[in-house]
């Protein structure tokens, strides 16, 4: 008998088909598509950057970031965008900070296995899916009229309140990862040494997670800096010819205004809209920056 | 010799534990972080609770009939007419279109990076796709209006010569406020399906090619049924995303509530007309405003929907390998 010719294997079916040529440019064809799918999404990244550039880069100058609106496109900046900007952020880091690390430390170091916790977790999961808009009818009603005595209305405190809620689930889901990557013999090692846990917490866990807390922070405040429609909501202004002059000022963000010169109908104003997301894109390239420094320092030590 | 006890050290005798303190200390901050992480329950709260009150207000006015049958949507005007599903039509139309967009290139490049690119190359395309990500929508939204737009429109009148039944296509346009929804959308498709597939273990592929099939038949026949439940997942997510996004329909479809799914014309979604609405401020108290918190119940419960599929579709249809 001849054991090289196989009798009735499946060659000899009549179903089967080698064709290995034919599977193997099937092959190729299919990982070109998966290269060239790749390519597509960089590509129209590429062609939205260099757009932007083109249009934008005529109209940026200092001028533009040192004046206020104007009716008048050549005249008109970005000045009190830029600092009702900076002004919402001030109010969203010092509001979103302490809760969301409060509440990610309750969670992932005191919190036992009860109702409470699972209620916070199942919540947490689905406000991170609540659109912002949705958000900014929740600040209209409860910071512009409910709290209208505190915030004065349509101001940046309610405007960067509202800012806080929908950052608040990536702020807590950022912390609780790295707390949980802080190793468990260090909280053994200072229970051992008779420190209860929120002292270890305090004095060791905490530090330790800090730089994955810090680069959790700042790519949710860079989710809150380029949020239009939650403000567009809770009645971020459209024309603000003057400096915001404190945290219960009547305002304009950076994304509004790009948003307001971009829906008119002058191509002059269309060019400041592109000179304001250059703007706007160099502070979110600076925030993305410190936070990729920071992870990368933050692997490093452990 | 005997071992010199610790207690005898000078500094160490002056040590008096405050156990009582600390445990207070820890009390108080175990309240208030507690507080602070009931924060979320609050808002969810805040949330369905004004949601109800104000679109129990609206029903009060309009009767619920009247929002779910009427085929035109003319809440502003003095013949105020209230057919939701004008706004819902526009909304899934480009749902549905920048899926269209976001599910070939968000599950193609997933395969890529997690399949074919080297571990190098893999490392510079990731961020790349997370900048796509990191693009304020508001941007989007001026390059489908003042980039995308043109083009298309160019395109379609070259086109036309050929064949003369395609419409024209108007300046604000539900066709490019979904494809550049979908370029939006394509790397969340793209990272969620890329953990799913590569989660998926190495002997599966392993066994694969001991059965002699090629990449490609590995990866159709073994890699993404076995990582279905996320890929899945992800658009659903996604689809949930296009949903509830603002700033690229508001810019760039326009805001003409018409009912039908033509994607050359200019159409009015549930969040434009939210935007658009309350851009005119309109004043508490009217039925305008109660309208503005209908839509948004719509808007919240369609999102809802979509997301605890999502979970219990993870849930439910998950491959476990351990």
């Amino acid at each position: 008998m001849d054991v090289n010719e196989p009798t009735g294997g499946l060659e000899q079916s009549p179903e089967f088909v080698q064709d290995l040529e034919g599977r193997y440019r099937l092959d190729a064809i299919f990982e070109f598509a998966t290269w060239a799918a790749t390519a597509i999404a960089i590509g129209v990244l590429a062609w939205l950057l260099i757009s932007v550039l083109i249009d934008g880069l005529g109209t940026l100058d200092w001028q533009f970031i040192t004046s206020f609106p104007s009716r008048k496109a050549e005249r008109a900046g970005i000045l009190p965008a830029l600092q009702g900007t900076i002004l919402l952020m001030v109010v969203v880091a010092t509001f979103s900070f302490p809760l969301g690390v409060g509440a990610a430390i309750y969670l992932e170091e005191f919190a036992t296995d009860n109702w409470f916790t699972r209620v916070v977790e199942i919540l947490i999961g689905n406000l991170a899916g609540v659109p912002s808009i949705i958000y900014g009818l929740l600040g209209l009603t409860v910071f512009l009229r409910l709290f209208s005595d505190i915030t004065q209305g349509p101001t940046i405190l309610s405007g960067g309140l509202t800012l806080t809620l929908l950052i608040l689930p990536v702020v807590i889901v950022a912390t609780r990862e790295s707390l949980r990557a802080v190793p468990d013999s260090t909280r053994l090692a200072g229970f051992a040494l008779g420190a209860n846990r929120w002292q270890v917490v305090w004095s060791h866990v905490l530090p330790a997670a800090m730089p994955g807390v810090m680069t959790g922070m700042i790519l949710a405040l860079s989710r809150a800096i380029g949020d239009t429609a939650t403000l567009l909501v809770t009645g971020a202004a459209a024309f603000i010819p003057f400096s915001p002059d404190g945290f219960l000022s009547r305002y304009t963000a950076l994304p509004i205004q790009i948003y307001n010169w971009a829906s008119r109908p002058q191509a002059e104003f269309h060019n400041l809209a592109a000179s304001g997301i250059i703007v706007l894109m160099a502070v979110l390239l600076i925030m993305n920056t410190t936070a990729v420094v920071l992870r990368n320092k933050f692997q490093q030590r452990s | 010799m005997t071992a010199e006890l610790p207690l005898q050290d000078a500094s160490l005798v002056q040590w008096k534990p405050n156990r009582d303190r600390a445990k207070l200390i820890q009390m108080i901050v175990k309240v208030i972080s507690g507080g602070f992480a009931a924060v979320s329950i609050l808002t969810t709260i805040g949330i369905i609770g004004t949601l109800i009150i104000e679109t129990a207000a609206f029903f009060s006015e309009v009767p619920i009939w009247n929002f779910l049958t009427d085929a035109k949507w003319t809440p502003l005007f003095s013949t105020q007419q209230f057919g939701i599903f004008v706004l819902i039509s526009a909304t899934v139309m480009i749902a549905f279109l920048s899926i269209l967009v976001a599910l070939p290139l968000g599950l193609l490049s997933a395969i890529c990076l997690s399949e074919y690119a080297s571990p190098k190359i893999r490392q510079i395309l990731k961020p790349i796709l997370e900048v796509l990500a990191g693009v304020p929508t508001v941007v989007y939204g001026f390059f489908a209006l003042l980039t995308v737009t043109p083009v298309l429109q160019f395109i379609i009148e070259q086109l036309q010569i050929i064949l003369p039944f395609i419409p024209d296509l108007k300046i604000f346009n539900a066709l490019s406020a979904a494809l550049v929804m979908g370029i939006m959308i394509t790397p969340m498709v793209a990272s969620l399906s890329e953990d799913a597939i590569y989660a998926v273990p190495q002997r599966l592929r392993d066994g694969a090619y001991a059965l002699g099939a090629t990449k490609r038949e590995t990866v159709t026949a073994v890699v993404l049924p076995a990582s279905l439940s996320g890929i899945v997942a992800s658009i659903i997510l996604a689809i949930s995303r296009a949903v509830g996004e603002t700033m690229i329909v508001s810019l760039a479809a326009g805001a003409n509530p018409v009912l039908g799914f033509n994607p050359f014309n200019s159409v009015m979604t549930m969040t434009a007309f939210i935007a658009n609405t309350v851009k005119g401020e309109a004043p508490h108290g009217t039925t305008a405003y109660f309208t503005l918190y209908a839509v948004g119940t719509t808007l919240f419960l369609m999102t809802l929907a979509l997301n605890i599929f999502s979970f219990w579709f993870v849930r439910r249809f998950r491959e476990k390998y351990d």
